[in-house]
Formats: C-alpha cells, sequence, structure tokens
C-alpha cells in the first residue's frame, strides 16, 4: 500500500494548484459582487487551460484529451474545489457522458466540446423530478420520424454558457407489477434550437455566478440522429457515464475544505482574546483537531473510490460514502472556521462567509445526502434480503 | 548552443519558516521544497531561448540531496529536456556552500560544454548570491549578474542588469554565466503533456566525488534566530502629530 503521490501526481498537483491561486482567486470578488463571469474573462481562462494541456484532460488520449485515471482527475478537481466554481467551469472538464457519442455526433459534439470550441451541460432535473428521476415529466413522444418534446428543466447548472445540452427525456412508459416505469433517452440539443429556449433561473446562496437555468421545451422537434446511446437507453448511459461525477463533489469539497481550514488555522494562532491567542483555548483547538482529521478522512476516502474505479472494482457504496461524508465534513468544517472567526466570519471581507454559503449546495446536489444513504444502505442490506 | 541551467530545491517561498529548536538552522522536516524562484525563472528564459532558435538543448542540473531529482523533474516539465542530479549530501539539512557547487559546476560544464550556464541570482533559502559569480571565475567566463533582459547574439550577449539606482546594460563575450533577477520574466505552469513526458526525459545521477569535489561545509553555523517580531504600529490623527512622532523618534 503506498499512500504517496508520484512525481507526476504532485506536479498535476502543484501545477493547478497554482492555477488556481494565480488565475481564479483575483477574480473572485468580482464575480461574487456582480454574479457573472465576464466572457473575456471566461475566455481567457478557457485558452489557458487549453495551452496547459488540461482542458478536458478526463477524456481519452485517442478523441483528444489528456487520459487522467478516476485518480489522477480527482487530483486535479480537488484542488479546482479551492476556487470559485463559477470560475473554474472554464477550466473545461466536458461531461464524460459525451464519450457515447457516434457516427457524426463525434465531429459535432465530441470533438469540439474535448478542443473547447462548444460548452456542454446536462439536463436532468425538473420541478417535479428531482431525486426521483424517472418522474419527470418532460416528455417526447414519436411524429413521424422525429420526436416532439415538451416539458420545462431546471436547475441546469452551466446552461447560460453552453452551446448544446445534454438532456433527459421521457419517451415512453412501461407497465410492472410495481405500477408505470417511464423510459429516458438521452438528447443532443443545440442552444437556438426550433421549440427550446434557455432562460435565467432562481437566485441561488451557493456559487454565486455559477448559474442555474431554466429549460423550456415548446413541440421542439428532435430527429433521431441526436440520440445519445439508445433510444430508452437514457439509464444505461447515465450508469456508465455518470457514475463518477459524484467523485467531483467530493473531491472539490475536500479542496474547498482545506483552502477554509487554512484560514482557520492562521486566525486561531493570531487572534488573541483575554490577553492570548485563541488557539490556545480548548475550544478553539479542538475544533482545530478535528476539523483536520475529518478533512484527511474524507481526502483518503474520496482517492480511494476513485482508486476502486481505475482498479475495474464496485465503486457504487464507496463513491456514496465519499460524497457523503465529504458534503457534510465541509459543513461542518465551513461552519466551525466562520464560528473561530466570530462575527467577522459573516463579513464579505473574509471569503468564510462564501464557503459557508457555497457548502450548502454540495449535499443536495448530484445526489442528495439521503439518496446517497439509501445507496450505502441498500448496497448492504439488500444482499441479506432486508 | 546548450544552455545549462543549475536549479536548486529550497524551503517553499510560502512556508512560514521555523528555526529548530537548537538553533543549529531553519526546520526542514515535512516542509513543502519547491525550486528556487530565481531558478525558475533561469529555466524558463533558457525554455524561451530554445523556443526563440538560439538554443537547441536545455540541461537542468541540481546539486544536492537525492530529492532535488523533484525539482529536476519540475525544470523537464516545464521544457528542459535532460537533467543531472549530483547527490552531494544525504541529510535534507546539508546546505552545500557556493564554492562547492561552483566546482561541481565547473565539472559539469567541462563535460558538457554549454555555450551560456544561466541561473538565478540568489537561493531564497541562504541568500548567499555568490555560485554564479563563483563558476565564471573558476571558468574564466564572462559574467552577467541580476539579468532583467537577455539577449544572445552571436558570440556576445547584451544583458540588462538590475543595479541600484537603475538599469545598466552590458555586453560580454560567450560563453558567459548569466545570473537572472525577479523581472526576467514569468515562468509558465508545467502542461499537462509536459508533465507526462517529463518522467521519460533523461535524468543522470551523479556524485560529488565523480567530480573529485569535497562538498563538506566550511562555514560553521553559529547561531540561527527568528527574526525580531516587528512592535504594533500606531494610529496618528493629524500631521502635527506625525511630524511630532517622528521627531519623538529622533528620525527628523
Amino acid at each position: 500500500m503506498n499512500f504517496g503521490l508520484s512525481d507526476e501526481q504532485e506536479m498535476i498537483v502543484s501545477t493547478v494548484r497554482s492555477f488556481v491561486e494565480n488565475e481564479i482567486y483575483p477574480h473572485e470578488d468580482l464575480v461574487e459582487r456582480t454574479g457573472e463571469v465576464p466572457s473575456d474573462l471566461a475566455q481567457e481562462i478557457k485558452r489557458k487551460t487549453l495551452d496547459l494541456g488540461f482542458y478536458a484532460c478526463n477524456f481519452p488520449e485517442e478523441v483528444g484529451g489528456a487520459g487522467l485515471n478516476h485518480l489522477d482527475f480527482a487530483l486535479v478537481e480537488r484542488e479546482l474545489g479551492r476556487g470559485s466554481m463559477a470560475l473554474t467551469h472554464f477550466f473545461g472538464r466536458p461531461q464524460n457522458i459525451l464519450m457515447a457519442c457516434e457516427g457524426e455526433q463525434r465531429e459535432k459534439y465530441l470533438l469540439p466540446a474535448v478542443r473547447g470550441e462548444r460548452m456542454d451541460a446536462l439536463a436532468m432535473t425538473e420541478p417535479e423530478a428531482g431525486s426521483d428521476v424517472r418522474g419527470m415529466r418532460c416528455t417526447a413522444v414519436r411524429d413521424g420520424g422525429d420526436w416532439v418534446v415538451n416539458g420545462t428543466k431546471h436547475f441546469i447548472s452551466g446552461a447560460d454558457h453552453a452551446d448544446f445540452f445534454i438532456v433527459f427525456i421521457a419517451t415512453g412508459v412501461d407497465e410492472t407489477p410495481k405500477g408505470p416505469k417511464k423510459r429516458i433517452t438521452a438528447f443532443l440539443v443545440d442552444r437556438g434550437h426550433p421549440g427550446f429556449e434557455v432562460r435565467d433561473g432562481y437566485q441561488s446562496v451557493s456559487h454565486r455566478g455559477y448559474k442555474n437555468c431554466v429549460l423550456e421545451f415548446t413541440d421542439c422537434r428532435l430527429p433521431d440522429a441526436q440520440v445519445l446511446g439508445e433510444v430508452d437507453g437514457g439509464f444505461d448511459v447515465m450508469n456508465t457515464w455518470l457514475y463518477a461525477t459524484r467523485i467531483t463533489v467530493a473531491t472539490m469539497s475536500v479542496g474547498r475544505a482545506r483552502r477554509c481550514f487554512d484560514y482557520a488555522l492562521d486566525y486561531a494562532a493570531e487572534r488573541k482574546q483575554f490577553g492570548q491567542q485563541i488557539g490556545k483555548f480548548q475550544g478553539v483547538s479542538f475544533q482545530i483537531a478535528d476539523m483536520i482529521t475529518e478533512i484527511d478522512a474524507a481526502d483518503y476516502l474520496t482517492l480511494a473510490s476513485a482508486w476502486r474505479l481505475d482498479q475495474g472494482l464496485d465503486a457504487n457504496r464507496e463513491i456514496a460514502s465519499a460524497k457523503v461524508y465529504a458534503t457534510e465534513m465541509l459543513a461542518h468544517v465551513t461552519d466551525a472556521t466562520l464560528q473561530i472567526f466570530g462575527g467577522m466570519g459573516l463579513m464579505s471581507d473574509f471569503p468564510i462567509e462564501r464557503f459557508w454559503r457555497d457548502a450548502r449546495v454540495e449535499r443536495i446536489w448530484d445526489g442528495t445526502s439521503e439518496i446517497q444513504r439509501h445507496i450505502i444502505s441498500r448496497s448492504l442490506l439488500r444482499p441479506l434480503g432486508a | 548552443m546548450k544552455v545549462l541551467v543549475p536549479v536548486k530545491r529550497v524551503i517553499d517561498y510560502n512556508v512560514k519558516v521555523r528555526v529548530k529548536a537548537d538553533g543549529s538552522g531553519v526546520d526542514l522536516a515535512n516542509v513543502k521544497m519547491s525550486m528556487n524562484p530565481f531558478d525558475e525563472i533561469a529555466v524558463e528564459e533558457a525554455i524561451r531561448l530554445k523556443e526563440a532558435g538560439k538554443a537547441d538543448e536545455v540541461v537542468a542540473v541540481s546539486i544536492g540531496v537525492k530529492q532535488a531529482q523533484e525539482t529536476l523533474r519540475t525544470a523537464l516539465a516545464m521544457g528542459a529536456d535532460r537533467a543531472i542530479l549530483v547527490v552531494a549530501a544525504d541529510d535534507v539539512h546539508t546546505d552545500i556552500e557556493p564554492l562547492a557547487v561552483a566546482k561541481i559546476l565547473k565539472g559539469v560544464v567541462d563535460e558538457e560544454q554549454p555555450g551560456l550556464v544561466l541561473c538565478g541570482k540568489q537561493a531564497i533559502d541562504n541568500d548567499m548570491n555568490a555560485t554564479g559569480q563563483m563558476l565564471s571565475a573558476l571558468m574564466g567566463w564572462s559574467q552577467a549578474t541580476f539579468a532583467s533582459e537577455v539577449d544572445i547574439d552571436g558570440d556576445s550577449a547584451t544583458v540588462t542588469r538590475e543595479v541600484d539606482g537603475g538599469l545598466q546594460t552590458i555586453k560580454v563575450k560567450m560563453p558567459a554565466v548569466v545570473t537572472v533577477d525577479l523581472r526576467l520574466n514569468e515562468p509558465r505552469y508545467a502542461s499537462l503533456p509536459n508533465i507526462m513526458k517529463a518522467k521519460k526525459k533523461p535524468l543522470d545521477e551523479k556524485t560529488a566525488a565523480d567530480y573529485g569535489v569535497d562538498a563538506s561545509p566550511r562555514l560553521e553555523i553559529v547561531k540561527t534566530t527568528e527574526p525580531e517580531a516587528r512592535a504594533a504600529g500606531i494610529k496618528v490623527g493629524s500631521v502635527d502629530e506625525l511630524v511630532e512622532k517622528l521627531k519623538e523618534a529622533g528620525v527628523v
């Protein structure tokens, strides 16, 4: 067993860390203040990422990516997690699900996405279908050789900058002994396609500037050529390619927690009350001890789940454990750091209040903590018949 | 032309340095180490010379402990073509003194025959600012120190130097030793493809003995102490009060 990083991994971490510190941190206040990423800044981050060969580094070399394995990619995302999501979005990591593109779809979607020419966004969630994906109401019906789509998607991250979308849509219903079960198909939809509209979504307390949007389909006609994977095979592509994205949330939570922790540690060592540094009070020092212990635990849990994927081992339960633990750890670390800062922690002069706000969504998106606990417990209890 | 770039593994500039309890030096156990920032600028300049077609090979060399290999891999990931590690100490706390480093470098230069040695003006750990100058003396080569601009033109180099009170431009004959200052360039990040390629680039390992140099220390460190903590300042309410306080302090 070896817990050390290789020379390459050390250099990957150090390059991405420097990139985030030099190219992302300086612009964070602007994004927080305006809730926007200026497009020239977005393009600059994208160009620099392309120049460094890190753009789409999660894609295999044969399609122009860097071919990083899950573990190396987790290290990249862990460092990116330190910075504002609105900005690191342009350190492009297209959705792996695009590997399901076939024939002309590769030229039109996959390859331009890897080259940074077109950005993608993934759309699954609906107002009435959150954790219950199969409850979706966005429906496509056959009309001639085409599909006609009607319905609404919301909470679509990155949609404001996306040139095309991977959208999950119900394409039929199966009657099963447990009741009706919707069949789902993944479609590729271009921005500006007739009958398809992208609108601004809600103001979120987390990740200002990383907008969520609403997608509206009104009698939108899509040919079969836009189907990603097989018709009614939406869950197959989802299970093949979206399996690993929960690692992203876990690993970015670890990165952000480490950044936040450094503030807590420095403040505990410098801030004086009652004639001494507050780090000398056990109430503060034990918080510091708990925080670093939880951060390390989450870090190892997350990297181990990525490593399992690389080894071809089952990782569903481990990824769920990493996601739930890392995001709840981040909630604790940001909250405890804020407490150490006292009133000052709530002020926007420090990024602590932002880390605290941003942390909240991590326990919700990409599968809530409850869904992760469901996955973990079912994987253990189902084999026992319980 | 071949460019030789000596790089040193030093305590990372972001680390808050702590003095060892016995005062014998700085604590380096479990501390992040990086390439000396001035050397990073030298590596960058060498790579730029290669990109501009003025150099055809960039060789990085490091003299120190075995772990300096990581520093050389960084140089390779930035774009150096190959690397030479000269192991001259076992203990990470042993600092090889400038004269020993310069003598070893002379051995490397004799072997490699570069047309230019580009090095950092000093290492940020002990601020000696001596190795480049000593090397040029040992080689009998021209030297140009504290470079903020380097222009190689065949047999000569025009170097702008950052000196007290301004800039000085000099012309030196090649081969030369040029030590670089902070404003020469902004070093690049190691790109992902270059990081992946770095491992495949050759890294030769040598020892100080291979060059017949005794690297054992000649200087004795008497004491290492923390800098004195700065006393807190005060706020003054007016210009008059400021002048008053400055008079009290005896500075006006």
